[in-house]
């Protein structure tokens, strides 16, 4: 639990104690704040954890599992090992590369308002307009992934592979289908976190909007990575 | 820390609301959402007790033609078996004790002003009633609900050829409980959060009120297994709607083939009862926290074992991850699999037992008051026991071959699941309608109700031990084709005027809810002479729980009859010096 | 209201109790040779079990009625918050005796399931199909001909029924029957399919049940030991005719089971 708060006031506390104060009542509401978001990230992606447990387990067994061929009485495997499009990696390229922006704009967002919780008057500080690049470009970078995604699953279906071809092609679509869902999630959170600094929400609020969908967007970044690896070397 | 004090004054940022809407319908205020989802299951559970009716008519009045709904065919019969199952445990067990009274009072027995993310709260409350509106609507579409039961087995589930109800009204079922799972998890999202982090400057987790572990722990458990039930139903959707073939083989329906192939009916008995049965758990646990609670502030005794009940809550929540494995024990799956379930599923009933012990070591040389929640206190620990008696009998498989899926199973999760939580959300009811409503419920009517319901219910669901021992199957929607059913129509006949009788006494429940809301005896804050901090608060609680003012705590929540004290109970919020325990 | 409590808890234990000791209603008479070690284990377990219903109910009765506040001068409640060593007796009393039924169980529980038939056992196809059970016997060559999805016609009834591939030899000399003839004192192997949905294999006598899981073939052997007509129930949810899906187990001699199968084969030609 200690580690939650130290990131984000290590950030604070680095600029404050350069200024010899002691932290503000608002800088403590920030990191409460900060914290309880923190660790309500941390229990919503257990929950999604266990969502793609269960499907890599059913994966895995149906994998595995021989079917009993009517004709001939004896149980057969019927799992065809799919190929993967090579467009998939340029999709990763993309993803990671964006995960890059999103943390260059948590950072700044966490720099913005520790600045803000120094000075006396609250909120817009001409600074929070240098935040915004790295969020949009962010949200660009997560929509072409999906636009990617979407180009992988025509190739897959103009080569025959529907989602109801054969078992490996129904979990291609199923898992690729889910980390896709999970991730426009986190492109509306983004949008959210934009939209904040449009509606004057303080530096401390927008802080925790992009601190905590930062976090989301590198989990779905390593949930495609393990998504894809086990595609490729579970086949 | 300091964060408990800053954390209330920060993050509470809804100021209270003032139109009606924002104050009744869309509110943010965690004991508004509370009496929501209460609300949600009254209707739920007084929906699932007229279809258990239905039932129990048509099972020795198989002729019988009723008003409105005419003749109940064999499909009829399932139907109404399968929606009173998955309303019961979905919109009754999993809803009111946690979503209804946990949202009430974990924020206030922590001395927090509310919910981490009471926008959350709010939607999963509505996402919730949204998932009951897909459910009921399955009866009116074409075809009409599901017949699978409510653990929808496929192919049965999967293939509406398979019979009638499996068209739309299977995908409506299926899409219900998808959005069930959804507003579970946000729910769970909330519990937890709030439990680890708001809770008031002294509140210890090992001063916490048993409640308010059995919350923590349901919702850990929630969200652990209904992200495997909704993956499920996504599956489930998809081999329904989509082709593929997740759980169904190569099977033809009346000789027509499917197009399916290749897939396992046991993978979904796998994902379905890896989260059935922790949620048979989520179901039984907050009603456990609560007859803690009762036992002890009515005996005026401290609970019996405060820690030895929370490592007994918290390894029946990490078991109950280990045993799903029972439900299967006929399913085709490897006998040798079986076994380690079975040795698993013995294991978890250690705990349990040393819960029963403890409830009635803190009884023991107690001072007990006869109030309304004390009934049902005592009237819950009585069907535990006796629910869980039949527990070790299903357990061990060589039993099971001969008790699966007859009525003996059927009396076994009534007794333990059903009724004896319906007991704790009757005694929570009880317990807590003087601070959530300003008034006393009537305790005459309550003990109607009491004896009516406990005598009631052991008349319908005791039998069934006896039915299935004799070999009577479960889900038979008529019992005129197997010759030795014949010989045991005389209890079902009996079963039946019971439930007629036990039903009948729900109305005086019904009637002392919205009459005491009117009429009932003026409450004072603390009627029950309880030391939780939802007795040192207003009666009804204000807007921020504790109007403006954050309690600090001092003691454990069972300080009861301490020696040397002024009076027989000592609040956690009374500073002076209690024996350190 | 104390003793209103404990009269009430106490006469619905004693009740339930008497049927139970009674033995009201009862397992059916076992014709099988696990039947004896199975309803031995269930005596056992029904026995611990109750010692500890009754006394766990008439307890907890007592204490209501006995602890009950009397007056306002009552004495206080005893401030304790426990026992730990109450607690750790407890504990380990109660895992003995689980894990203790459990060992004991899974003596029989081995005994019955983790071997296979024997090799010279009497084979028996069992197919469940929304709403009937189908049986098939290999025959003289001991092979079940090949069966097609395809070729199922469930109105035909019996071959057609399973859609036996008649291009197979094997199946030249299958029988097909309505009723499940088999040999006394002969261990049965089961083989199990289904056609549709999950449905379940139950013959109460014979203290068996195994579910029929469409893509599998399940083997699952007994040994009947006395002759009879015992009734066959479909004992998992597989549609509207669940409750109708029965049949007849019947038990005989081992010559007349031989002339059964000799004339169904004979029909046959």
């Amino acid at each position: 639990m200690a580690s939650i708060t130290t990131a984000a006031s290590v950030d604070t506390a680095q600029v404050l104690l350069a200024g010899k104060e002691r932290p503000s009542p608002e800088s403590l509401e920030f990191a409460a704040r900060l914290r309880r978001a923190r660790l309500g990230l941390i229990v919503a992606i257990t929950a999604v954890v266990m969502i793609f447990v269960s499907y890599s387990s059913a994966y895995v067994v149906r994998k595995g599992l021989p079917s009993l061929d009517p004709r001939t009485g004896t149980l057969v495997h019927d799992w065809l090992p799919l190929q993967l499009p090579n467009f998939l990696l340029i999709n990763t390229l993309v993803l990671l590369i964006s995960t890059v922006t999103i943390e260059l704009a948590r950072r700044q967002s966490a720099r913005e308002a520790a600045a803000a919780t120094r000075v006396a008057v609250p909120s817009s500080s001409p600074a929070h307009a240098d935040g915004m690049p790295w969020l949009a470009l962010t949200t660009i970078l997560g929509v072409s992934f999906l636009a990617g995604q979407w180009l992988v699953w025509l190739e897959l279906a103009a080569s025959g592979f529907y989602v109801s071809t054969s078992p490996s092609s129904s979990f291609f679509y199923l898992l690729t289908g889910m980390h896709g869902i999970h991730l426009l999630g986190g492109i509306l959170a983004l949008l959210a976190a934009g939209a904040a600094s449009l509606l004057r929400k303080s530096a401390e609020s927008r802080a925790v909007m992009v601190d905590v969908t930062a976090w989301y967007w590198h989990f779905m970044t390593f949930l495609w990575v393990y998504i894809l690896c086990f595609l490729e070397f579970a086949r | 820390m300091a964060t408990g004090e800053f954390a209330a004054h920060a993050v509470h940022a809804h100021a209270a609301p003032t139109s009606w809407i924002r104050k009744y319908v869309f509110s943010l205020d965690h004991k508004v959402i509370g009496l929501q989802y209460f609300f949600l299951a009254l209707t739920a559970v007084f929906v699932g007790m007229i279809l258990s009716l239905l039932m129990r008519i048509h099972l020795i009045w198989p002729a019988a033609s009723l008003p409105l709904l005419g003749d109940i065919k064999p499909e009829t019969y399932l139907t109404l078996l399968t929606m009173h199952g998955t309303i019961m445990v979905f919109f009754v067990l999993t809803t009111a004790p946690q979503g209804g009274f946990g949202n009430y009072f974990l924020p206030i027995q922590i001395g927090a002003p509310d919910m981490a993310f009471p926008v959350l709260n709010m939607l999963s409350f509505w996402v919730t009633a949204l998932a009951f509106f897909v459910m009921i609507a399955a009866f009116f579409v074409v075809g009409g609900a599901p017949l699978h039961g409510w653990t929808g087995y496929p192919p049965l589930s999967a293939l509406p050829a398979a019979g009638p109800g499996e068209g739309l009204g299977a995908d409506l079922w299926v899409i219900s409980i998808a959005l069930f799972c959804l507003g579970a998890l946000m729910s769970a999202l909330n519990f937890i959060t709030t439990t680890l982090d708001m809770r008031a400057k002294g509140m210890t987790l090992m001063r916490m009120p048993l409640t308010c572990w059995a919350w923590f722990i349901t919702a850990i458990l929630g969200l652990l297994a209904f992200g495997v039930l909704l993956s499920a139903g996504i599956l489930l959707l998809l081999d329904r709607n989509a082709g593929t073939s997740f759980f169904v083989p190569l099977v033809t329906i009346n000789g027509q083939l499917t197009g399916h192939k290749g897939g396992s009916p046991l993978l979904w008995q796998h994902l379905f009862w890896f989260f059935g049965h922790p949620e048979v758990y989520i179901a039984i646990l907050p009603a456990m926290g609560l007859c803690s609670q009762l036992l002890s502030v009515f005996s005026r005794k401290p609970i019996f074992g405060y820690k030895a009940m929370v490592y007994a809550m918290l390894s029946i929540g990490f078991l109950g991850f280990m045993v799903w494995g029972h439900h299967m024990f006929m399913s085709g799956m490897s006998p040798y699999t079986a076994f380690a379930f079975s040795v698993m599923t013995m294991a978890i009933g250690v705990p349990s037992a040393i819960k029963t012990f403890n409830w009635l070591g803190t009884i023991w040389r107690g001072r007990i008051r006869f109030t309304s929640p004390m009934l049902f206190a005592l009237g819950f620990v009585s069907l535990f026991i006796s629910g869980g008696i039949s527990g070790p009998f299903l357990a061990q498989p060589v039993l099971d071959i001969q008790l699966h899926d007859t009525y003996f199973v059927v009396g076994h999760f009534h007794l333990i699941m059903g009724v004896a939580s319906i007991f704790g959300i009757f005694a929570a009811t009880y317990y807590w309608f003087p601070k959530m409503f300003g008034r006393m419920m009537n305790e005459g009517m309550a003990r109607w109700h009491f004896f009516i319901t406990l005598i009631g219910t052991y008349a319908i669901f005791m039998p069934m031990h006896y039915l299935g021992m004799a070999g009577h199957l479960r889900r038979y929607s008529q019992l005129t084709e197997l010759n030795y059913l014949h010989g045991l129509v005389p209890l079902q006949q009996f079963m039946t005027y019971a439930a007629f009788i036990t039903i009948a006494g729900q109305f005086i429940f019904l009637f002392n809810l919205f009459w005491s809301m009117k009429f009932g005896k003026k409450a004072s804050d603390n009627p029950w002479e309880a030391t939780t901090l939802e007795w040192t608060t207003a009666t009804p609680p204000p807007h921020d729980n504790f109007g403006g003012h954050i309690p600090v705590v001092y003691n454990g929540p069972y300080e009861y009859s301490v020696p040397g004290a002024p009076r027989d109970f000592v609040m956690q919020t009374d500073p002076a010096v209690v024996k350190a325990h | 209201m104390g003793l209103v409590l404990l009269v009430v808890i106490w006469l619905i234990t004693f009740i339930s109790a008497y049927f139970f000791i009674a033995k009201t209603w009862w397992l059916p008479v076992g014709a099988s040779a696990a039947a004896a070690g199975i309803d031995h284990h269930f005596a056992t377990t029904y026995l611990l079990m109750g010692v500890v219903f009754v006394a766990a109910q008439v307890i907890l009765g007592l204490f209501a009625w006995q602890y009950r506040q009397r007056t306002a001068t009552t004495p206080e409640a005893y401030y304790s918050h426990g026992n730990n060593k109450l607690e750790i007796t407890w504990t380990i009393l109660t895992l003995v005796l689980f894990v203790g039924l459990n060992f004991m169980s899974s003596s029989i529980w081995a005994s019955e399931r983790f071997r296979p038939a024997v090799s010279d056992a009497v084979q028996v196809e069992v197919t469940g199909m929304q709403f009937q059970w189908y049986f098939r016997y290999p025959g003289p060559d001991g092979k079940f001909g090949a069966t097609k999805p395809q070729l199922q016609d469930p109105s035909g009834g019996g071959e057609a029924a399973l859609g036996v591939d008649p291009a197979d030899p094997a199946s030249k000399d299958d029988v097909v029957a309505a009723t499940m003839y088999v040999p006394v004192d002969r261990e049965i192997d089961v083989i199990l399919r289904a056609e549709d949905v999950i449905h379940s294999f139950f013959i109460p006598a014979m203290r068996f049940k195994q579910d029929a899981v469409p893509g599998l073939a399940i083997h699952m052997h007994f040994t009947p030991i006395a002759t009879g007509d015992y009734e066959i129930a479909c004992s998992q949810l597989c549609g509207l005719g669940h409750y109708k899906m029965h049949g007849i187990l019947r038990v005989v001699s081992q010559a007349d089971f031989d002339k059964w199968l000799a004339a169904r084969e004979a029909e046959k030609q």
